[in-house]
């Protein structure tokens, strides 16, 4: 052995393995980063589940149940939002969620690039350009971005990307940015709305025509990329193969009859809209299979589509279908025989009296004893969104204001990059079928955590609680932490441990242990009495233009909520 | 030999694999090579431990000024310690009596003391004050990243991009105990990592050790936690230096009972285990004696601040004990710091309020064994809002011991710390310009065996001149002379009859002219 290379591998040495080395914990992984943790469900968790169902919650109503109400329905509610719902009642904060908020200003012009309009002038009704769709787009999904961090407190937001993970269309695949902006519109204004209306629209919406191509389907050659989400992904969903094409709920030829309903329709790049060409159009019958009754569809022209989807609504599996991903969405993942008999099945029936409107289906789900049952608090993984814009809402960050549009819509673009970085982008999913966190068994939700995407998360946190947090467009963004304490009541910001508490209750779901409220105390006071705590507050308080006091609690605040932050809990929702 | 030369020797001799605890060790002495695959810009084994004393800690009770007792006695008669008992290390200047393992390693040229440590208009804020050390800032300016953070960041510009990497496979910084210290904050991140303990850090990262609720939240919770550990991205690194040093030395106290000994001791496996990790942190917290820091009643040598002291020097007695056996002693150096000493009166309360200056204690085989400036004067009846005043810019320790621990050329230094400060000799002279330095301690020294039951052999070499053995309690008290005479040059064997000494710790102490050394003697019946 050569003598060099034998020194030269001291730094290998020092890092292999040793005869004697400790239980092994974790071994650098090899080749290309995970995109599925290691330690991720490789069967369903067999854990307990709830047996209440859907009969309607009577327990106690307070801020442990409004927060388990918010963190679900909203993007991460902050400290008074919670105090508001506990102090009204579940039907009085429930009847508030599912109002359906004013229609939203479209998207502005923020870039130089795009000289179509004015600086802080819509694009969405200008002329498709190439050239500045990069930034078009770019200035809708931070708009999209925008509504969701501001959101008021509804449903809204939530349900309109609850739309947007069912009726999936890439913004990138369909490059037009001004279709992704009426698409967006459209779930938000059917976010709370009808799924039978909706799945109607979207069907001869322009950015669904050109996503699935069906604008390219006609009676010589029907495409049936659309007939096929439309029934598998979109609806009744894909049962067990119980034949040669047969898919339960559907057959390859239901796939196939569906295509030819909806030949003839194309997109209208200066209308923006769908429109039917009868030319094109196969008019002949479409005969569907028993699962759908055996039911023929004869021509019917530009209103032929709507016997198709109404065809499918009437089937329960349809119902069923759609109230499986919403508890997915709001409870958990795990759906046992219990739940399915007990919550997914009084929700499907909901759902088909109410003629598909989907507020009594939330109503119920959400006012259920099932759901506070407090197991299924703290159970769901925040996603990307969840977490990074619950960052911002729940601590408070000050955003740049309306009057600065450039600066705003900037820090919205930066969100859409670390949600991006986290794997999840709005107006982005995937694939066809949304984000795979929502349908991926038996991982779910764990989709969103691996060794790539957790230090993201952390990396994010980090730099929201330090001093210098993130700048861009001469504006900054950052956590202020002695501003927000402010706000807590004053005996409680000047009691470490009502403090921590506090800050504690606001961002984790479940209860913090009595070791890890001291190792936050030994954070925020390290090897100090508690009164300490009291007394610098105090001098703060006093002499609150004092750079240096202010610094002094900024610092010690920053630790602690950066610790606290770093807590596994902060990732449950 | 220069010391260069012996290291680069220890090196080459890696082939012949040293043990430790049984575990065969990978190099970790100094050779070009090596160094050229560690990638800081500066190539260097050395390592710096920071003891962070959290709350104030009452420097005029630590380190005793000996020529003022009737201006002590005026001011804090209810806790200053009875001149009797206090632990000599000059004519002028003591220990409190707690300190008898401090004591002891500064007569064997391993302690230094720099009195009067503080900085121009002193903040009496704890957090104030504390982020004041931490950043290395003027009283009135605010800093947000910590002098050694600085310091990193000068020497592995772009942390953490890129890292770790397999020129730097290891922490920058590690801080022992809950919470990243400030002192190693960048300019932007932090440049250090905590760990709790080298096999569970994990579990104090995320928060506690406590097991997850059976529920789906702890399904999901416990899913999380494993993710968390496996992106540690250093904790194979650690684990694996853990694996590699066992602590050898019995001095340490049974874990849990000395909370800076468990640190330091985690220090020093770490360091022998070959972890490049330059800077160490580590805490103790309870300095905030406002109250009975001396008992209510009786002797004031014992209480809330003796036992603080008495950790202090247990711990480090102990990991100096443990680095010589692990090997790494020249290795290492240590300072400790508070974010301010106390007021020279005492309170009603047989306590001590926040106050200004106070001495620190430096340690190591490389630190220069001796006072820095002199005890301070003190008024001759203080006053309640009286203070010391500082004798040495903290600065001052940081940029010497920058500067001649880690090399940092005198224009970085005035980067990192905003303006020059005055030199210190806080390092060892000889250890600064790699010749050898006088031998300050007495060779082949042992006593044999130990325990001891009756009677030992006590073994070093002299030098031909007169010659003190001398056996002392841990309170400082001697005890036994056994020799106090020239004897001539060479080995020598002197026999300690111990048959009639109480069962207990004694240090048995050899001074031929300025050379000294000590050890610690158990006596068992």
């Amino acid at each position: 052995m050569d003598r060099r290379s034998f020194l030269r591998k001291n730094t290998a040495v020092l890092t292999s393995p040793a005869a004697t080395q400790r239980a092994p914990v974790t071994t650098p992984p090899a080749g290309p980063p995970e995109t599925v943790s290691r330690f991720a469900n490789t069967q369903l968790p067999t854990t307990a589940r709830s047996s209440a169902g859907l009969n309607p919650y009577t327990g106690p109503w307070g801020a442990a149940q409004a927060a388990h109400l918010l963190r679900r329905t909203l993007f991460g509610p902050t400290r008074t939002q919670i105090a508001t719902a506990a102090g009204q009642s579940l039907t009085q904060v429930i009847n508030g969620l599912l109002t359906t908020p004013a229609v939203p200003a479209p998207p502005v012009n923020v870039s130089t690039t795009d000289t179509s309009v004015p600086v802080g002038q819509t694009w969405v009704n200008q002329s498709f350009d190439q050239a500045v769709e990069g930034v078009r787009r770019s200035s809708l999904r931070a708009w999209w971005l925008g509504q969701m961090l501001t959101q008021t407190p509804t449903l809204a937001e939530k349900m309109t990307l609850f739309w947007h993970n069912h009726f999936v269309v890439e913004f990138s695949e369909i490059n037009d940015a001004r279709y992704g902006y009426r698409y967006a519109a459209l779930l938000r204004q059917q976010a709370l709305g009808n799924f039978r209306q909706l799945t109607k629209d979207i069907t001869v919406s322009p950015a669904m025509l050109r996503y699935l191509n069906g604008n390219q389907s006609t009676a010589g050659s029907p495409n049936e990329n659309y007939g096929r989400e439309l029934l598998e992904l979109f609806t009744v969903g894909k049962g067990p193969i119980i034949g040669p094409g047969n898919y339960t709920n559907y057959t390859e030829a239901d796939v196939q009859a569906a295509a030819r309903v909806l030949t003839g329709w194309r997109d209208n790049n200066v209308t923006m809209t769908g429109y039917f060409t009868a030319s094109r159009h196969d008019t002949s019958i479409k005969q569907f299979s028993s699962a759908f009754g055996n039911v023929a569809i004869p021509n019917a022209g530009d209103q032929e589509y709507k016997a198709l989807v109404d065809l499918i609504f009437n089937q329960a599996e349809t119902a069923r279908f759609l109230c499986r991903k919403l508890y997915r969405w709001f409870v958990y993942y795990v759906i046992d025989a219990t739940t399915e008999a007990d919550v997914i099945e009084p929700m499907a029936q909901l759902l088909i009296q109410s003629n598909y409107d989907v507020a009594p289906v939330l109503r119920a789900l959400l006012s259920s004893e099932h759901f506070y049952d407090p197991i299924n608090f703290g159970c769901l993984i925040k996603s990307p969104l969840d977490f990074s814009l619950g960052v911002a809402r729940q601590l408070q960050i000050a955003f740049p204001p309306a009057t600065n549009l450039v600066a705003q819509y900037g820090m919205w673009d930066y969100l859409n990059s670390i949600t991006n970085l986290q794997q999840q982008v709005v107006g982005d999913p995937p694939n066809v079928a949304g984000w795979a966190a929502y349908y991926q068994t038996p991982q779910y939700h764990e989709m969103w955590i691996n060794a790539v995407t957790l230090p993201r998360r952390n990396q994010f946190t980090d730099l929201m609680i330090s001093t210098n947090g993130y700048s861009r467009n001469g504006a900054r963004i950052s956590i202020d932490p002695v501003t927000l304490t402010l706000t807590f009541p004053a005996t409680v910001a000047s009691d470490a441990n009502l403090l921590i508490a506090e800050y504690a209750t606001l961002l984790v779901p479940i209860p913090l242990t009595p070791n890890q409220l001291t190792y936050l105390k030994s954070v925020l006071l390290p090897g100090l009495p508690d009164f300490e705590w009291t007394v610098e507050w105090q001098d703060y308080l006093a002499a609150p233009t004092n750079a240096a006091k202010r610094a002094a609690v900024n610092t010690k605040l920053q630790l602690m909520l950066r610790t606290l932050m770093g807590l596994a809990e902060f990732h449950l929702s | 030999m220069k010391r260069r030369d012996f290291l680069q020797t220890t090196a080459a001799a890696t082939v012949m694999p040293a043990l430790l605890g049984g575990l065969p060790i990978g190099a970790y002495g100094f050779s070009p090579e090596l160094f050229e695959l560690t990638g800081g810009a500066t190539q260097t084994d050395h390592v710096l431990v920071l003891i962070q004393l959290n709350g104030g800690n009452d420097g005029l009770n630590m380190v005793i000024p000996l020529d003022q007792y009737p201006a002590l006695m005026n001011a804090r008669a209810d806790i200053a310690i009875a001149q009797s008992e206090v632990l000599p290390l000059t004519q002028a200047t003591g220990f409190h009596p707690a300190m008898a393992g401090l004591r002891n390693l500064y007569q064997n040229g391993k302690v230094g003391v720099v009195q009067s440590v503080g900085y121009p208009n002193p903040n009496f804020s704890h957090f104030r004050a504390t982020d004041i050390w931490t950043s290395g800032s003027d009283s009135n300016v605010t800093i947000s990243s910590g002098w050694a953070g600085r310091y990193l960041d000068s020497e592995y510009p772009g942390f953490p991009t890129g890292f770790p990497s397999t020129q730097n496979p290891d922490p920058l910084a590690i801080s022992i105990g809950s919470v990243v210290s400030n002192c190693v904050q960048g300019p932007t991140l932090n440049m250090g990592m905590a760990i709790a303990s080298t096999s569970s850090f994990y579990q104090l990262l995320s928060g506690g050790v406590d097991a997850a609720p059976n529920t789906p939240a702890g399904h999901e919770l416990t899913f999380i936690r494993q993710v968390v550990q496996q992106t540690q991205v250093y904790n194979t690194a650690i684990q694996r230096a853990a694996g590699r040093a066992s602590n050898l030395s019995p001095l340490y106290p049974a874990a849990g009972v000395n909370s800076l000994a468990d640190q330091l001791k985690i220090v020093a496996q770490l360091v022998a285990g070959g972890l490049q990790t330059r800077i160490y942190v580590c805490n103790l917290g309870g300095f905030d004696t406002h109250v009975l820091q001396v008992p209510a009643t009786g002797t004031t040598s014992v209480g809330t601040h003796a036992t603080l002291l008495g950790k202090i020097s247990q711990a480090i007695e102990a990991f100096q004990d443990d680095l010589a056996r692990l090997r790494v002693q020249d290795r290492v150096v240590g300072m400790t710091f508070s974010e301010f000493g106390r007021r020279i009166r005492a309170n009603s309360g047989k306590g001590t309020d926040h106050g200004a200056a106070a001495p620190l204690i430096v340690f190591g085989t490389s630190v220069n064994p001796i006072i820095h400036g002199t005890n301070p004067v003190l008024p001759a009846s203080a006053g309640v809002n009286d203070n010391l005043p500082m004798q040495f810019d903290f600065r001052s320790v940081y940029a010497s011991i920058l500067k001649d621990w880690f090399q940092v050329p005198q224009t970085t230094l005035n980067q990192l710390l905003y303006r020059g400060f005055p030199y210190l000799p806080i390092i060892r002279p000889g250890v600064v310009t790699g010749t050898a330095a006088a031998d300050l301690n007495v060779p082949g020294f042992s006593v044999y065996p130990n325990p001891v039951r009756g009677h030992a052999t006590i073994t070093f070499e002299a030098g031909g001149g007169h010659v003190q053995v001398t056996l002392f309690d841990t309170m400082g008290r001697e005890v036994q002379r056994v020799a106090d005479r020239v004897l001539p040059r060479g080995a020598q064997q002197l026999s300690l009859d111990a048959s009639a000494l109480a069962a207990g710790s004694y240090y048995c102490h050899v001074q031929e002219g300025n050379r000294v050394s000590s050890r610690l003697l158990a006596v068992e019946n």
